[in-house]
């Protein structure tokens, strides 16, 4: 099924990224800049999409826009800042943060303009309705062979294991 | 118009990543940084995803998801480090935690 | 001891004026008696009488025209969105839901995993409403109830991929996360996943009707929302159309996850006995049956019709529901004609428009059960205490679950 429109989706999708990644860094209110942040983080997800990676937008979408933004609302509300609205925004040296950003940005305009011919479009060769598929054989291999990816999935599982942990340490009133 | 290659999507990812940059080192509030830092995790990982595409197998898009494992994780022990700190400390101002300087 | 009797009943001063205490007693015990009585017969004629005076149509209009109210301190904009991002959220499910093979509005590659998402985007939705509030009572529910979410959606991810699972033990080997393909793997598997390997299909089921229920903060699990123990939770600040936008998401998220659980488990589109019962005469006296429940509905309306009182303020109701019932005797005679017409098996039109009818008839009936039963659960259960609550969801639900992903994998393996 040959895609529609792809040209004015890429664009709306990535000027609402951009934007609401202006709202996250500049918004005084925290929770408005949460908003924004999950606005970004689904707007990023139809751009996986588009990129012909399904699976990965559906991860994207379960573990950051529905996992890891209500841990932050719930941090947000648990920490209450009512008064940091009133606190400056940035702080005193955001001149030069923001030269150092700009200096990095301009270091990667450069690098795309130099390397422009080096990144070819080729089309993916593998359709998209096994892509699930074809993950899950790199993730836990076939066949009875490991797949290449096979150890370092249970090693991040081990890793969310630490995190639980942590976290559940982290705050307990008594250890 | 212009037909949408990878260079589009690397562009996008390269905006994201400097206004992550950008939040990370001029915001006051320790939440707003903490968000900054998924800002940047989720360019690398249009990034990935976008030379996944470009070369044609998925090994970028198997690093992309284990990234986002990863971000999860950070992400909860980086919030329970705040609700630890502030218990002791009242604020979210990262200018104000500064009990280790001299 | 009769002129005693006699002495009080030709009286004309009562029994406290009189002196005698016995009567006085006697009257003492009477009233006590007697109001309460009265009061549980009263309690009982309220709820009868107000079930007759309230219509949902006169409800939807009573809340489209009361005052928005917005608190004072309340963020405006946030306030506006919140009940948006839950009604939104939990109208977006419908897009993977199919009533038939080809009855749905898109057949995504993954739509379980769209469906998972979008759940868990409609916890953000509650989060950000009690917090809008500005105000305790909703913070509170909003964070228990976001809890109780989360911690729900474990166990119904893994139920659901235990399910998937069993998708993959067809010819190919290949299992799918499209929802069609779910119900076209129970269709060459011959068996509904509920029964499947029992009784492991069973135990996932039952898992994910629990885990629905605690979903959608539905009784028993809705502590969050009861008006007797948090002032109506997160939408208590809500009025109006808001608060009516908040009720539309959550019977919509019900009718969605019902869908769901239809879809994954119960054989979707398919009729009863498809295997027990096949073959041409049995599949024309199941088409009967779209026809037969409209013919019963009808029936129930002109009862009703019947059964109302000759007064002449009802003429205008009776009007109604009789028009009511005769459309409804109409549609069931269409039914009966298209089922009739189709029965051939040929590729006509009418064959073709039986079996749609067909499908989506039996999806609809299978998701109404679940309807009914959401209100009987509310009718019928207590409330789960909030740490009874999440004990539930996390102590016992998510062992159970992943025993059953476990042994469905390991008895999957073992039999193909």
């Amino acid at each position: 099924m040959a895609p529609v429109g792809t040209p004015y989706f890429f664009y709306a999708l990535a000027a609402l990224a951009l934007v609401s990644g202006v709202l996250v860094i500049t918004r005084r209110n925290v929770v408005h800049a949460a908003l924004a942040l999950i606005v970004t983080l689904l707007s990023v997800a139809g751009l996986y999409l588009m990129l012909y990676a399904p699976f990965v937008a559906g991860v994207q979408i379960i573990v950051y826009a529905g996992g890891i933004m209500v841990l932050f609302l719930f941090v947000i509300m648990l920490v209450n800042i009512e008064r940091s609205s009133k606190d400056r925004r940035f702080n005193r040296m955001w001149p030069v943060g923001l030269g150092a950003a700009v200096a990095l940005l301009a270091l990667f305009v450069f690098a795309f303009t130099k390397g422009k011919t080096l990144f070819p479009d080729r089309m993916m060769s593998l359709p998209e309705s096994s892509n699930t598929q074809q993950i899950a054989t790199m993730l836990y291999g076939d066949a009875g062979k490991m797949g290449p990816y096979t150890f370092a999935f249970e090693i991040a599982s081990l890793l969310l294991l630490v995190a639980i942990l942590g976290a559940v340490i982290m705050t307990k009133k008594k250890i | 118009m212009v037909p949408v290659t990878t260079t589009h999507y690397l562009v996008v990812a390269a905006a994201l990543f400097v206004l992550g940059v950008i939040g990370v080192l001029t915001r006051r509030n320790v939440v707003v940084i903490l968000m900054s830092i998924e800002l940047i995790l989720n360019a690398v990982n249009l990034n990935l995803v976008a030379f996944s595409r470009m070369w044609g197998n998925l090994h970028g898009q198997v690093f992309a998801i284990f990234i986002t494992v990863d971000a999860a994780a950070e992400a909860a022990a980086g919030l329970g480090i705040l609700i630890a700190f502030f218990r002791n400390k009242e604020t979210v101002n990262v200018d104000e935690i500064d009990l280790l300087k001299w | 001891m009769p002129n005693f009797i006699m002495s009080y009943l030709g009286s004309t001063v009562t029994p406290g004026e009189a002196g005698s205490q016995f009567w006085a007693l006697i009257y003492v015990f009477i009233i006590f008696g007697g109001v309460s009585v009265a009061v549980m017969a009263m309690n009982w004629l309220e709820r009868k009488a107000l079930a007759h005076f309230q219509q949902p149509i006169a409800d939807a209009i009573k809340l489209m025209l009361k005052e928005d109210i917005i608190p004072a301190e309340a963020d405006q904009f946030v306030f506006w969105v919140a009940p948006l991002i839950g009604l939104l959220t939990a109208f977006a499910v419908y897009t993977v839901i199919p009533f038939g093979p080809s009855q749905a509005v898109s057949d995504m590659n993954i739509g379980i995993l769209f469906m998972l998402g979008v759940s868990s985007l409609g916890v953000l939705g509650i989060v950000v409403a009690g917090w809008a509030s500005n105000s305790h009572y909703p913070l509170i529910g909003a964070l228990r109830s976001s809890a109780q979410m989360v911690s729900y959606e474990v166990a119904m991810g893994l139920v659901v991929v235990s399910a998937i699972l069993m998708t993959s033990l067809n010819e190919n080997g290949t299992g799918t996360l499209s929802m069609i393909g779910i119900v076209r793997a129970q269709e060459q598997q011959g068996i509904w996943f509920i029964f499947k390997f029992f009784p492991l299909g069973l135990i996932a089921f039952i898992i994910f009707a629990i885990a629905m229920v605690a979903e959608t903060n539905r009784a028993p699990f809705d502590m969050a929302e009861a008006e007797s123990e948090l002032t109506a939770g997160y939408h208590t600040e809500y009025s109006g159309l808001r608060w009516s936008l908040f009720m539309l998401a959550e019977y919509a998220a019900m009718i969605s996850v019902s869908s769901i659980a239809v879809t994954l488990w119960l054989g979707g589109w398919m009729r009863p006995f498809l295997r027990l019962l096949h073959g041409p005469s049995w599949d024309f006296i199941f088409s009967l049956f779209p026809g037969l429940t409209f013919l019963g509905l009808a029936a129930i309306a002109f009862i009703g019709v019947v059964r109302m009182p000759a007064h002449s303020f009802f003429k205008i109701q009776k009007i109604g529901l009789a028009a009511f019932a005769g459309l409804l005797g109409f549609i069931a005679l269409l039914l009966l004609v298209i089922a009739v017409a189709g029965r051939s098996a040929d590729t006509s039109v009418g064959a073709r428009l039986n079996e749609s009818i067909g499908y989506i008839y039996w999806f609809l009936f299978k998701v109404a059960v679940f309807m009914y039963l959401f209100i009987w659960y509310r009718a019928t259960w207590p409330r789960y205490r909030f740490d009874q609550l999440m004990r539930v969801g996390w102590k016992v639900l998510l062992p159970i679950s992943l025993a059953v992903l476990v042994l469905t994998a390991i008895v999957g393996v073992l039999v193909s």
